[in-house]
């Protein structure tokens, strides 16, 4: 592997491909996580999209890419990844296109897709050892839908489907693992508001052939219940109480890229949003907010260790 | 040409071969896995350029058909009855891509409850979807259709996905001697795969199966495969002339037999229609102007030609191995639509349903229905809808149920 380009925040690209003026919402930490990897990935790729958020990217008779696009459906667009990716090998292999018409295949889904309807679409990709980059941004629910609750809600978070005083009952998934237990050539959390990181690793799995798997949290305004002028420093504080590990799984390794040190107490991040308010308000759950911080502390236990 | 004992799946893997398809998108399904298992062995030997790859489920198997094809180059599939409606979703989302390729439909019963046998309820839930519709009744046509397939589907006039289907079991596992065509005739026949502007080349960037917001692009976009589909009716005439012309076989879109000086018409599709045929022959002998009319072509529907067929006639009954619950059978419905106010329509077109999940059709039962519509001619009414069931079939599902409840009352009482 080479030396990364990006030795420091100065190193990051000035001027961005991505188009502006998409109909995202104020404030989306999906997109700023897109903006960030597309400069990165550049215009020679093919985003493979599922239903989400980001199908409003391209709306006719626009878009804010200056690459391809196609859009699928909510379950199956690592399939649609497969049959790009087989057709342009065919067309290579055949010599019917030449090496500069290749593109990079790139799967762009929520984590309504990624973590539940899509799964075993992802699944089988990986199995086939498909050469493509998943990218998932996870807002923690079905966003575009309004925020119900998904495979990737946190415990106790209010969502449109679990509006009472404890919130969301289950645990958000771990598709890190789900993703890792398959022994794909790369996978990686990132987050738009740790740019210098999520561009090394997208520099990374670039370099990379195979499977390769990004889960972008994205802080979501509308979805969380907070301003968005505060979408960076909740993405920030994601990373700083432990909320969100930042790591890469390689050659069968997980490396933490950034620890946090010294880790704050999740209810700085929890306090600022919305959907964990009842926690706060009218009374101060400190059973929830012990057994969240006591889950976070145990994920770190083995780590700092 | 050569000629060999091919089964219908057999002759659908070599309409594919001599197609040159490129991509093979594939998933199991009885009864149309032999299909994919002899591409994907031509592939896997070197017999056959271009690519297969099993995909975890036809709604996976449909998305990377619709893929490749945008992406532009020759994609085949296959599937049949419950892996169709799996992949429904895509199948009616590729259709809008406007990225032809054919499928075969081996065509199967659909749960509940399940079974393997063959009827057309799997086939007709795609009607509306913007595939097109090729429907075939031996295994020669099924190898020919396939070569049509692509023709119709890829001409700029059409530019939709095509489905040809044929019977699970009838046809998909019946041996009949069919002629393989000469590459070279084939070739004449069918030009390489040109994507136009549909494909992904990094130095012509492109949006396709983008969102659409309100219902005035919607719409305009409906209609466009709906006029497209429209001119497939032409496209396919010529497809078929061109074809006969090659190889000396004709599929017109509606295959008329004994029908010129017929008085009652039967209407079917599909291997099933060859019964039909063969009734109609032993109706003549008793002297009866018995003929059948078998549309090949479903999708687009060749309205005016079947309204030609049919004009004059003294009654049509329609035998339609679908059921529409609630409805009845849907070929029949469409006949009517199609015949509504036309001036010489026949007086009486009856609805027949049977043949569902495999049942066979008797002879006796094609004299029957003669009679019926030779009945309601004399009387000037058409009947309602009838279910074909014997007597003796409802005797052997009453001895299953006596079974049934023999066996539970056993088991209840502690024995």
């Amino acid at each position: 592997m080479t030396e990364t380009a990006f030795k420091r925040m100065k190193d990051l690209p000035s001027t961005h491909l991505l188009g502006s003026g998409t109909p995202m919402c104020a404030g989306c930490g999906g997109l700023a996580a897109l903006q960030e990897i597309y400069d990165v990935l550049g215009s020679r790729t093919v985003f493979i999209n599922a239903a989400g958020c980001m199908t409003l990217l391209s709306v006719y008779p626009f878009t804010p890419f200056r690459g391809s696009w196609l859009y699928t459906a909510m379950a199956s667009a690592p399939a649609g990844a497969q049959g790009v990716r087989d057709a342009l090998d065919v067309l290579l292999e055949q010599k019917r296109i030449e090496p500069d018409e290749d593109l990079g295949v790139v799967v762009l889904t929520g984590d309504g897709a990624a973590y539940g309807m899509g799964l075993s679409a992802t699944s089988g990709a990986i199995e086939r050892n498909l050469d493509f980059l998943y990218i998932c941004y996870d807002n923690e629910g079905y966003g575009n839908t309004g925020q119900q609750f998904s495979g990737a809600t946190p415990h106790a978070a209010q969502t449109a489907t679990s509006k009472g005083p404890r919130g969301f009952r289950g645990y958000k998934k771990d598709l890190f693992a789900i993703w890792t237990a398959h022994k794909p050539a790369y996978v990686a959390t990132v987050i738009g508001a740790e740019p210098l990181d999520l561009v090394r690793k997208i520099e990374k799995a670039k370099q990379l052939n195979g499977p390769r798997l990004i889960i972008a949290l994205a802080p979501c305004p509308t979805g969380w219940d907070y301003d968005p002028r505060e979408s960076a420093d909740i993405g920030k504080l994601a990373v700083k109480t432990g909320v969100w590990p930042l790591k890469e799984y390689v050659d069968g390794k997980v490396l933490h890229t950034k620890i946090p040190h010294p880790r704050l107490p999740v209810e700085d991040y929890l306090n600022k949003q919305g959907r964990f308010a009842h926690l706060f308000e009218p009374k101060r759950n400190t059973t929830l907010l012990e057994e969240i911080q006591q889950r976070v502390d145990d994920y770190w236990a083995d780590i700092e260790a | 040409m050569t000629r060999r004992l091919l089964t219908g799946n057999g002759a659908a893997a070599w309409g594919a071969r001599l197609a040159r398809v490129d991509y093979v998108p594939a998933f199991p399904i009885t009864p149309q896995t032999e299909i994919i298992e002899t591409l994907a062995a031509w592939m896997d030997n070197g017999e056959m350029p271009g690519r297969s790859v099993t995909l975890e489920s036809e709604h996976s198997m449909i998305t990377a058909a619709g893929a490749a094809a945008a992406t532009g180059v020759r994609v085949f599939t296959a599937t049949s009855s419950q892996g169709l409606l799996y992949g429904m979703e895509m199948v009616y989302t590729v259709a809008g891509w406007r990225a032809p390729f054919v499928m075969i439909n081996v065509s199967r019963g659909l749960a509940s409850p399940i079974t393997l046998e063959p009827d057309h309820n799997d086939i007709m839930a795609a009607r509306d979807s913007g595939f097109l519709q090729i429907h075939c009744a031996t295994c020669q046509e099924v190898l020919d259709s396939v070569l049509i397939a692509y023709r119709l589907g890829e001409d700029a006039r059409v530019r939709l996905p095509v489905i040809v289907n044929l019977d699970g079991f009838y046809l998909s596992f019946t041996r009949e001697p069919v002629e393989i065509p000469d590459t070279q005739a084939v070739e004449g026949f069918l030009s390489p795969y040109d994507p136009e502007s549909t494909r992904f080349r990094a130095s012509a960037p492109g949006s396709q199966a983008v969102a659409v917001l309100g219902g005035s692009p919607y719409s305009y976009f409906r209609y466009e495969s709906h006029l497209a589909a429209l001119n497939g009716l032409t496209v396919y005439d010529e497809a078929v002339s061109a074809f006969a012309a090659t190889f000396g076989r004709e599929y017109r879109a509606v295959e008329a037999y004994r029908c010129e000086d017929a008085e009652i018409l039967f209407v079917m599709i599909g291997s099933f229609a060859t019964k039909a045929r063969q009734a109609v022959d032993q109706l003549r002998e008793a002297g009866q102007a018995v003929g059948l009319l078998r549309p090949r072509l479903l999708r687009p529907f060749p309205a005016a030609q079947l309204v030609q067929l049919m004009a004059g006639k003294q009654g049509v009954a329609v035998i339609d191995q679908n059921i529409s619950m609630g409805m009845g059978g849907v070929l029949h419905a469409e006949l009517a639509s199609a015949l509504y106010g036309k001036p010489d329509a026949p007086p009486v077109l009856a609805s027949f349903i049977g043949g569902l999940g495999g049942r066979d059709i008797s002879p006796e039962e094609f004299y029957e229905i003669a009679a019926v519509v030779r009945r309601a001619v004399a009387d000037g009414e058409t009947p309602a809808p009838q279910l074909l069931y014997t007597r003796d079939e409802m005797r052997e599902v009453r001895k299953l149920q006596t079974i049934a409840h023999a066996e539970r009352n056993e088991l209840e009482s502690g024995q």
